[in-house]
């Protein structure tokens, strides 16, 4: 028996957006608050979790948008299980510590408000069943992190890794976007296990290779692969218990999740396994050389996290279902053990006041508690038995043993891998708790219960899985793995494998780890001192690219709105005269009308000449805009020796009105009572202007040569006294025919008017002028 | 009654207009009327797109002279949404304008300028004319030179000489071409004219002159290479001022190439959407790199209406049903968030002395709500879901790749990117870096505004968040709009037919 999926699906969210909007009122308790809602919310899952199989799932529809063919929809299958409940589980752990660890800060309710909707983000990522919803709350994450790194953001450091971790995820975000796009096209739905189901259609499109490539970039930029994974040791600038949540247990592993999701579709195909192999073993070992480099806790753990994150990817991309199992095995197992040691960090950090590895030691007598959660959790990293680590561990070297012809290629690198990770743990456990006591700046001791509760909860699941791996497998694992593969696929957990080569592996991963923690002191300074890391690292790409996106984005807009009028104005002038004159050429509409004899009418056009030239010689600024007013006043010419006395009126109207505010405008501004262009500078307006002029003349030449359409004027002649009781065929067209166009051209004069009215008169005050 | 909801939105802010202007000694008296004519604009044409929706397109005659002859005004589902968008965005400046400084703007005479160019952009959005559509573009020029100017800071002066010039000669253009077209076809009646355009014999000189047509919309619109005059003005106007210039200005040019491009010239579609296509990619890139470029808060702003023109050019460039409706909710969406960034930055400008990023800070800090106000336009803008601007991008990102546009889509989806990293940009320097020294003296004591002053600045804010919110998470009533629309302005015969009645060619000829 399981509850009813909307109360599974939809509560969750509810309650969680209810409690984030409650935070920003609540004065006290407010963690606390949080914490309990994330615990209601795993509780609900867990009552949901019967409901869940191999093969049946939970689906609750309550959002969709038809017209676009977005279907909506949240759904809860095996692999989405997994994922909400170490989302609330881990949650509300996080948020009991954060209750603790932030106690006093007057920032606490908007992080718990920030917390709460990344925890709904990721519940409705997770359990999205529809590429759109699940991108609607994939960005959402994206977002909630940006504003939690940056929660000391009077940092310039919290800022800046925040923007990049914002425009890192954000621009694999737009290229997963274009992916889900492309990929619902091909399936002809945007519904995801409509996907799966039209796996054939998805790979058969046109665009299926690039629709892959574009949903694993931006799975690859959220889940730090190489060569994005600079953007999540730099992420440490959050809070710890943020880190813990957001950059270790959950949001990194959204990219893993829709690997895992869209792996039914693609997993047969050698393209994916490939690149998901070598990026994510790339990623590991990048991650393991570079948390050998750091101190800073949270650094080490970062990297080893990318390590974490990159062996997922491997085992995603090794196709069988020992290698899915694996995948799901020890993505529970490493949100187990790294939450704990984050949180162990943050204790560590919070009660010492350093939290940088060289200057700490023995804290195992002043803090027996918080060293029992390092310890446990370290051992499971480490892959010991009985720990689930272990578990995990031995599947993964199973699973890379099974591969074929790169198989020791695979086994060797995640040999070197796994020893890094044993010394790291070794480095979290043995050498912060045991040895000698160093001096820190704070005298250390165990935290209160409410801090201790989640690293000690973790890392005892971590033991409690592991010696009961069987019953994981049956209740969580197999689950996943069936909706990784869209198959059932039973690969018992097993603690003992027997004495198989993968155990003798394991001996010399854990021994080579030990000689590695010994040698710990003196490898991190010389590998940090090695600049060679720094200058291969992919952060220095980030940098010059933003750096280079500015310049470039300066230059370009220097280049434009370089800030000259007269430069804007041969922009213009050039288009339309190119534009219309290239399309009337190449389209072959030049023409000409048949040559008209001449009449005395031609000398209308003398001053509109004179004025254009008088315009382009003038040395006045004054005298140019006299002088195109010569050609407005003999257009108004032409209209007079063709008969239409009242449209020259009208003309000449508007012609002297304008002239009037930009002599006022000009009058207003530094006059330059001579022209001081150059005389190229010259030559060139007037080869624009001349341009211009004669495109004009092109296609105005061309639209006479065409025969002309006269019924417009034959109606307005033969209505004119009939309906419209006027002899003077213009005056009905002002007034009646087109009497709307009259109303807006009195509307222009009369805000003219005003304008011209408002200008003079401040002129007339000097008010305002020059402050 | 459909016949007085076709005309309202022009007579009522006409009717504003005039009244404001007979009050000119009375600028209290002149704000309530404004608002009150604003609202009542609202609510006509809230009615009048509910008319449109249950009952088709609402056509009318003026002075009842049949169509071609007289002026038609043509109200189709594109135009009854750019109507009641024009009506709430002349509501929230209206409103907002009576906020701090609005003695000064109103003596300087704010009021009938706003309400002509309301009336300008309403004409323009209703005319099924072409020569009609010129006026109104005449009206909004002239308007929004009076507006630009209104404090009459050297600055502004020097903006709006810029403006006016360069817009002057792109309405020239404008007329120039309305010329041509009519020496071609003989009538300026837009249903006319694409019912003649295909048979015109010169498709060459008919073709030059629709290129003519797009170069003065195109600088109307503010596409590249044609866009200079914006962000030499924009950022020098009172900020009520550059809201309703950012909201409507721009994309009346934009509605013109819609409406025109796809009724008229849409026989040559084969030229116009690849030109119009590479016009809308150049638009947005250099747009943005301007956005990324600036460090002013209005100028990025101002940018960004620039790159974002490109995003609603997509969809005449692919004229396909699902990229109209993009180009149709991306204005919707566009238009409401850029007013709000432009009125959130006038508050942010109040309160944090200056819009300039290297004075502001800590704004996150002392104003959370304000913070508030500005992420959700700001995050919509960048496209982030759920927020309205994520469908709009969506829906452009989609009708490309279906009409296989792959440099075009992706070019709209790296400049997503760029339009996130500047709306940050402003965010971490205004709101959480800590603020500079200097800044702090000019904050106003909490009390220091009054009542109605704090209700006209932040009341259009929330509205708009509020909007915009919808958008985003009610999506399906606006994206099936946007559909209809899409598909009204395909279904050219239907246009024709409403506008001409049955037999247009039989009616013309027995005039003669």
């Amino acid at each position: 028996m399981s509850i009813a999926p909307s109360l599974a699906l939809g509560l969750p969210l509810g309650l969680g957006l209810a409690g984030a909007i409650a935070a920003t009122m609540m004065k006290r308790g407010v963690a606390q608050a949080g914490a309990a809602v994330a615990a209601l919310a795993f509780l609900l899952y867990l009552l949901a979790a019967p409901g869940v199989t191999e093969t049946t799932d939970l689906r609750f529809g309550f959002w969709s948008v038809p017209s676009l063919g977005v279907v909506g929809g949240l759904r809860l299958d095996g692999l989405s299980l997994v994922f909400v409940l170490l989302i609330t589980g881990i949650g509300a752990l996080v948020l009991l510590y954060a209750s603790r660890y932030l106690k006093g800060d007057t920032r606490l309710p908007r992080l718990v408000t920030l917390l709460l909707i990344f925890m709904v983000a990721m519940l409705g990522a997770v359990t999205a069943d529809d590429v759109v919803t699940l991108f609607v709350f994939w960005e959402l994450t994206s977002l909630a992190s940006f504003f939690l790194v940056a929660y000391d953001h009077e940092k310039p450091g919290a800022r800046k890794a925040a923007l990049q971790a914002l425009l890192v995820t954000g621009g694999g975000g737009l290229a997963l976007l274009a992916g889900l796009i492309l990929v619902a096209m091909a399936a002809g739905t945007t519904s995801l296990s409509g996907i799966i189901a039209a796996r054939e259609a998805v790979l058969a499109h046109p665009a299926a290779i690039p629709a892959m490539l574009l949903v694993v970039l931006g799975c690859f930029t959220k889940s730090a692969q190489f060569p994005f994974q600079f953007w999540l040791p730099n992420a440490m600038a959050a809070p710890t218990p943020v880190s813990a949540y957001l950059h270790s247990a959950t949001m990194v592993k959204l990219g893993i999740y829709l690997l895992a999701r869209l792996n039914p579709v693609y997993q047969h195909e050698a393209f994916w396994q490939e690149l998901l192999t070598t990026a994510g073993l790339l990623t590991t070992a990048v991650g393991a050389i570079y948390a050998l480099r750091e101190s800073d806790l949270k650094r080490v753990l970062a990297w080893t996290t990318v390590t974490a994150l990159g062996s997922l990817t491997m085992l995603i991309g090794l196709a069988p279902a020992l290698s899915a199992t694996a995948a799901v095995t020890f993505l529970l197992v490493h949100a187990l053990y790294k939450a704990a040691l984050f949180l162990v960090a943050g204790i560590v950090d919070h009660e010492t006041g350093t939290r940088d590895a060289a200057a700490l030691g023995g804290l195992r007598r002043a803090m027996p508690l918080t060293a029992l959660a390092a310890v446990l959790a370290a051992l499971s990293m480490a892959g010991l038995p009985p720990f689930v680590g272990f578990v995990a561990k031995e599947i993964i070297y199973e699973a890379k043993l099974a591969t074929g012809g790169a198989a020791g290629l695979f086994a060797s690198i995640g040999f070197l891998v796994n020893a890094a990770m044993v010394a790291i743990a070794g480095l979290l456990s043995w050498r912060l708790f045991f040895g000698p006591l160093r001096p820190t700046p704070a005298t250390p001791h165990d935290p209160p219960k409410s801090m201790l509760a989640g690293p000690i909860l973790l890392a005892g699941l971590g033991l409690l899985a592991g010696a009961a791996p069987s019953l994981v497998g049956a209740w969580l694992v197999d689950g996943a793995v069936a909706a990784m593969l869209g198959a059932p696929a039973a690969v018992p957990l097993k603690l003992w494998h027997g004495f198989t080569p993968v155990l003798a592996l394991s001996a010399a991963t854990i021994a080579l780890g030990l000689l590695l923690l010994l040698a710990w002191g003196r490898l991190m300074p010389r590998l940090r001192r090695a600049s060679a890391f720094d200058r291969f690292d992919t952060a220095r790409l980030y940098d010059r690219a933003l750096a280079g996106l500015v310049a470039w984005a300066e230059g370009t807009t220097r280049l434009v709105q370089h800030g000259s009028l007269r430069g804007y104005m041969q922009v213009l002038l050039l288009v339309a005269a190119l534009g219309p004159l290239a399309v009337l050429v190449a389209r072959g509409g030049l023409d000409l009308p048949e040559a008209a004899p001449l009449d005395f009418r031609a000398l209308a056009f003398l001053p509109i000449a004179l004025g254009a030239i008088a315009a382009a010689v003038a040395r006045g600024t004054l005298a140019a805009v006299m002088a195109t007013g010569l050609v407005g006043f003999g257009t108004a010419l032409v209209f007079l020796t063709f008969g239409a006395p009242d449209v020259a009126l009208t003309q000449f109207t508007v012609e002297v009105l304008l002239i009037v505010i930009l002599a006022t405008v000009l009058i207003r501004l530094p006059v330059r009572a001579r022209d001081v262009r150059t005389g190229r500078q010259r030559t060139v307006d007037a080869a624009v202007a001349g341009a211009l002029g004669l495109s004009v003349a092109l296609v105005l030449l061309a639209v006479l040569a065409a025969p002309f359409d006269p019924r417009l004027g034959e109606w307005f002649g033969a209505e004119s006294v009939p309906g419209g009781h006027g002899r003077n065929v213009v005056n009905v067209i002002l007034v009646d025919f087109r009497a709307l166009d009259t109303l807006g051209e009195i509307a222009v004069l009369a805000i003219a008017a005003f304008s011209v009215i408002a200008l003079l008169r401040a002129s007339g005050r000097g008010a305002r002028v020059g402050s | 009654m459909r016949q007085i909801l076709l005309v309202a939105p022009i007579l009522i802010p006409l009717a504003a207009c005039a009244i404001t202007a007979l009050l000119w000694q009375r600028p209290e008296v002149q704000r309530r009327i404004g608002v009150a004519a604003a609202a009542l604009l609202f609510l006509s044409t809230l009615a009048l797109l509910a008319e449109v929706v249950t009952g088709g397109m609402v056509v009318g005659q003026m002075g009842n002279w049949p169509a071609p002859f007289g002026i038609t005004l043509v109200v189709d589902p594109l135009s009854a949404a750019m109507l009641v968008i024009t009506g709430l965005m002349a509501l929230a400046v209206a409103v907002y304008a009576m906020g701090p400084g609005a003695a000064e703007r109103d003596r300087a005479g704010f009021q009938p300028l706003f309400h002509a160019l309301v009336m300008g952009v309403a004409g323009a959005f209703s005319t099924g004319d072409l020569f009609n559509l010129y006026v109104w573009f005449e009206v909004m020029l002239i308007a929004s030179f009076g507006l630009l100017v209104l404090d009459r800071t050297r600055e502004q002066l020097d903006g709006g000489l810029r403006y006016v010039m360069l817009n002057l000669v792109g309405t020239t253009f404008f007329l120039l071409a309305v010329g041509l077209v009519y020496g071609l076809t003989g009538t300026l009646n837009l249903a006319d004219l694409a019912r003649v355009a295909p048979q015109v014999e010169n498709q060459g000189a008919l073709a030059a002159a629709a290129v003519l047509l797009l170069i003065s919309f195109g600088a109307k619109a503010a596409v590249f290479p044609l866009f200079n005059w914006l962000p030499a003005a924009y950022h020098t106007a009172s900020m009520p001022v550059a809201a309703i210039f950012a909201a409507l200005l721009t994309k009346v040019g934009v509605y013109a190439i819609i409406r025109v491009f796809t009724l008229v010239f849409a026989h040559d579609q084969a030229l116009f959407g690849p030109i119009i296509g590479v016009v809308a990619m150049l638009t947005m890139v250099v747009g943005v790199l301007g956005a990324a470029a600036h460090y002013d808060v209005r100028r990025i702003l101002s940018f960004h209406i620039i790159s974002q023109i490109g995003y609603m050019l997509v969809g005449v460039a692919l004229m396909t049903p699902l990229a109209l409706a993009g180009a149709v909710l991306y204005i919707v969406h566009h238009i409401v968030v850029k007013a709000n960034l432009f009125l959130v930055a006038g508050a942010m400008q109040k309160v944090g002395g200056s819009f300039a990023l290297a004075k502001l800070g800590g704004l996150w800090a002392t104003r959370p709500l304000l913070g508030l106000m500005f992420l959700i336009p700001a995050l919509s803008l960048a496209g982030i879901p759920p927020l309205s601007g994520f469908w709009g991008k969506l829906v452009v990102i989609r009708s490309g790749f279906e009409a296989e546009a792959w440099l075009l889509a992706s070019v709209a989806l790296a400049v997503g990117l760029l339009t996130l990293y500047s709306m940050v940009k402003i965010w971490n320097e205004a709101f959480w870096k800590a603020a500079p020294a200097e800044a702090a003296a000019h904050q106003p004591a909490p009390g220091e505004w009054g009542r109605m002053q704090r209700f006209a600045t932040f009341a259009p804010i929330v509205a708009l968040c509020a909007v915009t919110l919808t958008i985003g998470l009610w999506t399906e009533p606006f994206a099936a709009f946007s559909l209809a629309a899409a598909e009204a302005l395909l279904d050219r015969e239907a246009y024709i037919a409403a506008v001409l009645g049955t037999a247009p060619v039989q009616l013309a000829e027995a005039v003669r």
